[in-house]
């Protein structure tokens, strides 16, 4: 296993008294797809937020335990979630493109981060369009509404607004589960040629699909990491016979 | 299956599925309608009464009483009988005792049925000078629409963004618990007579403004600006606020996700997603403040005269139908003006409205469909 990039350490989450996450330490590997399986409601998009620290937002969120991304621990009273959500990108499940034009869309992170030139945004807005495997499309209707793309393209447009801040991890919350299967062949494309340079953690409800495009996958039951290792072996030769019962369809 | 249905008593024939009429259901049908047409035709009936009431101004009678443009003698109060033997040259404000304006005003009604519009009163609405009760009486709106759109603007500049940004705060920033007091709080002034608000104006914050900016005239149209802002800040606020709890979460989510603090994603996402929502709230204030009588009546001064300077009384359209419209002699030609003044004020809600309606309409379907 190559160097990890983030760390869990007996990570807890309760939703007021509910106990949603139950002391998860994982590592996950650099540079890396990493999938989260489970059931729905099983915690694997509750314990994807935290990771960047989404849950805040949420009322009545508790969390115990330290998650190290570069062995820092985020939820440290010291750290800046601002700049902290900048190395940590996020692309959600169902996309949400700015009623604004594709440009702007694109353009919004690296402008609140100050860029203002011009000539640097537009060299930004190209080449994150590009990764993301989209420029061909709208190269020439970057000032058109961003909300005239089909699902796909909005998808990948989110893809490459997340890439246009530079994050060094992306985590997506399920991000082919309201998609055709053409959009989703091109989000997983995509996903392979990220992970040159990302680490990426995905959410899926789709086991064919974590297989496609993971290298480790989790399995997650009712708020608890039963099993973390290599995708080959959960799928082939999983040690829980939860987790074999889940892959092989038999609940869940 | 048969034993099934059989079971229930429910057999499938001719016979039972043939077509019912229900009475309940019929009468209740009427009665909804019935009474929704009549909300519908009372409004409409509001709306034909005042337009004909609107109308003998711009019915010309031939047999028209000339007015000598040389007269130079004005006169106020009803004191129009005695107006030649005035030779003084100076204008008389309320000589004459009640009694003797009540004989004069019905010998004015007998006169004025003969000449109930002239040409001379239609011209004058577009002039400068609202002297309805005077021996040459003048209806000039212009000094009365120019004192609304003041007091309106005075309103808004004031209400707007205090309202929007207060809405921005408990929609974007302010804790569950605090959002709860805070929005029904705000709602609950959106009910507050407008009698209490002109009152405050009128004894409390004249004095208090006067103390702070000291202009002359006690009652003007900053006074009653600001009084009538307040009137308009709980609406603006509740549809502000709710057009930004409007905004999907997903959007929040996708900036603070970009590494944007709340101020940004509030700045930048959550209030340019809401315009047409806030543009609707803005001209729903508009429309409260322009329609706005009591306040009016109390707290600006009520002189219909054209100046740029806020600190300067004005007479709004409303307060002039408020002030005037229990003295006017029925059917006369200063009644039909005040009505006049009314389908003004109507059509100027009714189209604010309907801006509104629209132009957000439009909007969100533009906006949210890409198109």
């Amino acid at each position: 296993m190559k160097q990890p990039k983030i760390q869990t350490r007996e990570l807890s989450l309760f939703y007021g008294e509910k106990m949603a996450l139950n002391s998860i330490s994982m590592d996950i590997p650099e540079k890396e797809v990493t999938a989260f399986i489970g059931p729905s409601g099983c915690g694997k998009s509750t314990f994807l937020r935290t990771l960047n620290r989404m849950n805040d937002l949420i009322p009545f969120v508790k969390i115990t335990g330290e998650v190290l991304v570069d062995s820092l621990n985020i939820y440290d009273k010291q750290i800046d979630v601002v700049n902290l959500r900048k190395k940590i990108g996020m692309v959600f499940q169902k996309s949400n493109p700015f009623t604004k034009s594709i440009y702007e869309n694109v353009a919004y992170g690296p402008k609140i981060n100050g860029i203002r030139e011009r000539k640097k945004l537009n060299e930004i807005v190209e080449t994150s369009l590009k990764n993301a495997f989209i420029w061909e499309e709208v190269k020439d209707r970057l000032y058109d509404s961003a909300m005239g793309l089909s699902g796909g393209q909005q998808q990948r447009m989110c893809i490459a607004r997340a890439l246009a801040v530079e994050p060094e991890i992306i985590l997506m919350d399920e991000p082919a589960s309201a998609l055709d299967p053409i959009s989703t062949a091109k989000i997983e494309e995509l996903i392979f040629e990220l992970k040159k340079n990302y680490t990426i953690v995905i959410v899926t409800h789709n086991m064919q699909q974590a297989a496609r495009v993971s290298d480790y996958t989790a399995f997650f039951y009712l708020g608890e990491l039963i099993e973390f290792g290599k995708t080959r072996k959960i799928f082939t030769t999983p040690d829980n016979k939860q987790t074999e019962e889940y892959i092989t369809g038999r609940f869940g | 299956m048969d034993n099934l249905i059989e079971n229930k008593g429910f057999v499938f024939s001719k016979e039972s599925l043939r077509k019912k009429f229900r009475w309940s259901e019929f009468l209740s049908e009427k009665i909804i309608s019935g009474v929704a047409f009549l909300s519908i035709t009372i409004i409409v009936l509001i709306f034909v009464f005042v337009f004909r009431e609107t109308l003998p101004i711009f019915h010309h009678k031939k047999e028209t009483v000339k007015i000598e443009s040389v007269q130079k003698q004005e006169q106020y109060g009803g004191a129009e009988a005695s107006g030649p033997t005035n030779a003084s040259g100076q204008e008389q404000y309320g000589v004459t005792t009640t009694d003797t304006m009540m004989i004069e005003n019905q010998a004015r009604v007998e006169d004025t049925v003969v000449h109930e519009a002239d040409e001379a009163t239609v011209k004058s609405l577009i002039g400068k000078e609202w002297l309805p009760v005077s021996d040459r009486p003048r209806y000039g709106l212009i000094p009365l629409l120019v004192g609304t759109l003041k007091i309106t603007l005075l309103a808004i500049l004031f209400a707007a963004p205090i309202a929007i940004l207060a809405a921005l705060f408990s929609a974007a920033f302010a804790p569950p618990w605090l959002r709860e007091i805070i929005k029904p709080a705000i709602e609950l002034l959106a009910g507050f007579p407008s009698v209490v608000i002109g009152f405050f104006a009128l004894m409390v914050m004249a004095s208090f403004f006067q103390d702070i900016f000291g202009y002359d005239t006690r009652l003007n149209a900053f006074v009653g600006g600001i009084a009538m802002a307040l009137a308009a800040i709980p609406i603006i606020y509740t549809i502000t606020e709710d057009a930004l709890t409007a905004v999907p979460r997903s959007y929040t989510e996708a900036s603070l996700a970009l590494g944007a603090s709340r101020w940004q994603t509030a700045l930048f996402v959550t209030l340019p997603a809401a315009t047409p929502g806030i543009f609707a709230a803005v001209l729903l204030g508009v429309g409260r403040v322009f329609g706005e009588t009591m306040i009016a009546l109390m707290a600006t001064g009520n002189a219909a005269m054209i100046s740029a300077n806020p600190f300067e009384s004005v007479r709004t359209l409303a307060a002039t139908i408020g002030a005037e419209m229990a003295e006017v002699v029925f059917g006369d030609t200063h009644y039909s003006v005040l009505f006049l003044i009314g389908s003004l004020l109507f059509i100027f809600t009714f189209g604010l409205n309907a801006l509104a309606e629209f132009y957000v309409k439009g909007k969100l379907v533009k906006r949210f469909q890409g198109k």
